[in-house]
């Protein structure tokens, strides 16, 4: 066991107090963030809360306007070539050349980073993302999970220490999203650090750390586990007829701070279990519903940190 | 929701739905157009650009040109025959030369327009009634600009007499002036027009191959990705230019060639050297274009500053109209622009077989327009998505 680890070797990204305004509204809020390195970080937050920007932030490509910190061991500020060099980026929107086939896309990457023989490096991805039969095709004419699986490749083909993967499963089959994160789990064995956003909370039970962050405030961050636990949010979960009503019924009372339909169930969660239970006594012995307690999911749980950090920054 | 299936139940088909819907994309029009800063810029630039340039800098028989005079005796008749050029209102002395070599050098690098040469002894003569030459050489590569000039020269003879001298008979003139036509004395325009286009149409393409590079990676989301990767400013330019001289020389072949097979525009000078000054003018417009490119928000901007930069440098270089006939502000603009100074290049090697020394000040002009360009789109050039 190491003592005291160097944070340089161990650590990938180690950020503190980042902010960022467009137009004189601030998308990022005094964020700070460590990145252990091997992980799969997953970095979530519902539409426009600054996961992109973070990003951006993190490989040279937008400036903080205050906050500093480290990417790879090399500061944000003033060595983004040298991030760049060691970073794979996977924007959000395809953004290869579509008039370029995907040969010729991988190509392009490879001389750019200098790598020795580009034509072999493009024609073993290739071989690799098992594109074979469809280098030459346009990567324009291809179609969402390939142009996912092009854009993956390109930025790994490189070798990157580090993977930066912004939303690379929006709008992919489940199929395809499956082989995705079995493929960020191989590169993650072979030492790579990846940061992913996402939507998709089972995406998020894929990660070993995850993050959360809504209008540009960082709410939690730990293992799943940890930030479930964290939350301190008892919920429960009732079957039965009549749910609809119900669910009007119980919104807004003490104590309840989320009543969510799941399925043909309904889940209601607080964080003040008493003021709660007081709350829903009255309808644990109305007929035909079956109330149990659960465990919160991380779903209930993000939806609400999302509420109340509507309620505290809106 | 019932309120909604009611309102969709109640709904037929509105009155006038032609005019309405017309109407509807005619507001969305003008909501676009007014957020649209270029082209509401373009919709008063063209037309006051055009109306001021034609209007004032246009000039189609040009007076005041340029004129060196060798002359070599100072006598009161030289004095006369001066004046009197200069009465034309064609004529203006601008250099005076003290050797022949001098004198033909001006006139290959087009500094000046026409040479008046009096030679030694030439009043004596005039008095023995030995009938002179006085020689007026003029640079006819555009025969617009040399041809009302010289067909006043006629005039010149009789207004030097009237005034001082009251020699010889009226009938017989005491002197003759000799005016020579020189690189195009059969007054051709195609042997202007053909060079002037091998500029005027790289000017055009080359602008537009660059002026939508950078725009178009824009629109098309790829410099996200181009930005993360380890490229400068400098290797983005470079790999964007480099391929389009290749293209830009090919094209000044082709039209080289053309003029030169089936308009049989002569070709004098150095192949090589007309090959060296357009590749460098060639990559200063690319490097203009280019600029437009770092500048502009979309490819329609881009395009647009291409065309207002297009405008000027087809009427202000000296390609339709003389150059040396315009006002010396519309000059200076003219200095200002790549086509110009090519244009000069291009109609002194091939017609006049200039060489590179004649050619100095025209080369180094492009040269520093070039760099300049390349300074502005490298600077422009945002490595970031701020």
């Amino acid at each position: 066991m190491s003592v005291a680890p160097t944070p340089a070797s161990d650590i990938a990204i180690d950020v503190r107090g980042l902010s960022k305004s467009f137009g004189g509204r601030e998308v990022v809020h005094d964020l700070s963030m460590q990145v252990k390195r091997g992980t799969i970080y997953g970095f979530l937050g519902p539409n426009g809360s600054g996961k992109t920007t973070t990003i951006r932030m993190l490989c040279g490509l937008l400036t903080p306007d205050s906050g500093e910190g480290t990417c790879l061991g090399y500061d944000i500020r003033r060595d983004a070539d040298r991030i760049k060099r060691q970073v794979g980026y996977m924007t959000q929107r395809f953004s290869l050349y579509q008039d370029l086939s995907v040969r010729e896309n991988l190509e392009f990457v490879a001389r750019l980073y200098g790598v020795a023989d580009a034509r072999r490096a493009a024609a073993d991805m290739i071989q690799r993302l098992g594109l074979n039969g469809r280098e030459e095709q346009l990567a324009g004419a291809l179609s969402g999970g390939w142009k996912q699986r092009l854009a993956l490749g390109a930025c790994t083909l490189p070798s990157p220490q580090l993977l930066l993967l912004d939303e690379p499963t929006a709008g992919v089959d489940p199929k395809a999203r499956r082989d995705f994160w079995n493929e960020i789990h191989a590169l993650a064995a072979d030492g790579l650090t990846v940061l992913v956003s996402t939507h998709y909370m089972d995406e998020a039970e894929r990660c070993h750390e995850i993050a959360y962050i809504a209008y540009g405030h960082l709410l939690a961050h730990g293992t799943v586990d940890q930030v479930i636990a964290t939350s301190a949010l008892s919920t429960w979960t009732v079957a039965g007829d009549g749910l609809n009503a119900l669910a009007a019924e119980l919104t807004g009372k003490p104590g309840i701070d989320m009543v969510a339909p799941f399925g043909t169930s309904l889940h209601v969660s607080g964080r003040d279990k008493a003021a709660m239970e007081a709350s829903i006594a009255p309808y644990r012995d109305r007929d035909g519903l079956r109330w149990q307690h659960g465990e919160p999911s991380l779903e209930d749980v993000f939806i609400e940190l999302m509420t109340r950090a509507t309620d505290n920054f809106r | 929701m019932s309120v909604t299936s009611d309102h969709s139940r109640d709904r037929k088909d509105p009155p006038f739905g032609f005019w309405r819907r017309s109407y509807a994309m005619l507001v969305k029009e003008f909501i676009q157009l007014r957020r649209d800063r270029v082209s509401f810029a373009m919709i008063v630039m063209i037309p006051v650009m055009q109306l001021l340039l034609f209007g004032f800098a246009i000039n189609t028989t040009p007076r005041h040109l340029p004129t060196a005079v060798l002359l070599q005796e100072d006598s009161d008749l030289a004095r006369s025959i001066l004046k009197a050029m200069e009465n034309t209102a064609y004529f203006r002395f601008t250099r005076e030369v003290h050797s022949v070599q001098e004198f033909d050098d001006l006139l290959l690098a087009g500094k000046v327009l026409f040479g008046v040469e009096i030679p030694r002894g030439f009043e004596r003569a005039v008095r023995r009634g030995d009938r002179p030459a006085l020689l007026v050489a003029a640079d006819a590569t555009d025969p617009v600009a040399a041809g009302s000039a010289l067909s006043a020269l006629g005039m010149v003879v009789q207004t030097a007499l009237q005034h001082d001298l009251h020699i010889g008979e009226p009938a017989l003139p005491p002197f003759e002036i000799r005016a020579h036509a020189r690189y195009n004395p059969a007054a051709s325009s195609r042997l202007n027009i053909v060079p002037g286009l091998v500029g005027t149409i790289l000017t055009m393409t080359m602008l537009i191959f660059t002026a939508l590079s950078v725009t178009r990676e824009i629109e098309r989301g790829t410099m996200e990705s181009l930005l993360s990767m380890p490229i400068t400013p400098v290797e983005v330019m470079l790999g964007k230019i480099l391929p389009y001289v290749l293209v830009g020389f090919i094209q000044a072949i082709l039209i080289i060639g053309i003029g030169v097979l089936l308009f049989g525009v002569p070709v004098y000078g150095s192949l090589t050297l007309l090959a060296l000054l357009s590749t460098l003018f060639i990559t200063t417009n690319l490097a203009i274009g280019y600029t437009f490119s770092t500048i502009a928000q979309n490819q329609l901007q881009a395009m647009q500053m291409s065309i207002m930069f297009f405008l000027p440098s087809i009427l202000l270089s000296g390609f339709m109209f003389p150059f040396a006939g315009m006002p010396v502000w519309a000059q200076y603009i003219g200095e200002g622009l790549p086509l110009t100074h090519y244009l000069r290049i291009v109609r002194a090697i091939m017609l006049k077989g200039a060489t590179l020394p004649n050619m100095q000040y025209d080369a180094i002009a492009l040269l520093v327009l070039m760099l300049l360009a390349m300074t502005i789109a490298v600077m422009r050039f945002r490595r970031t998505l701020d």
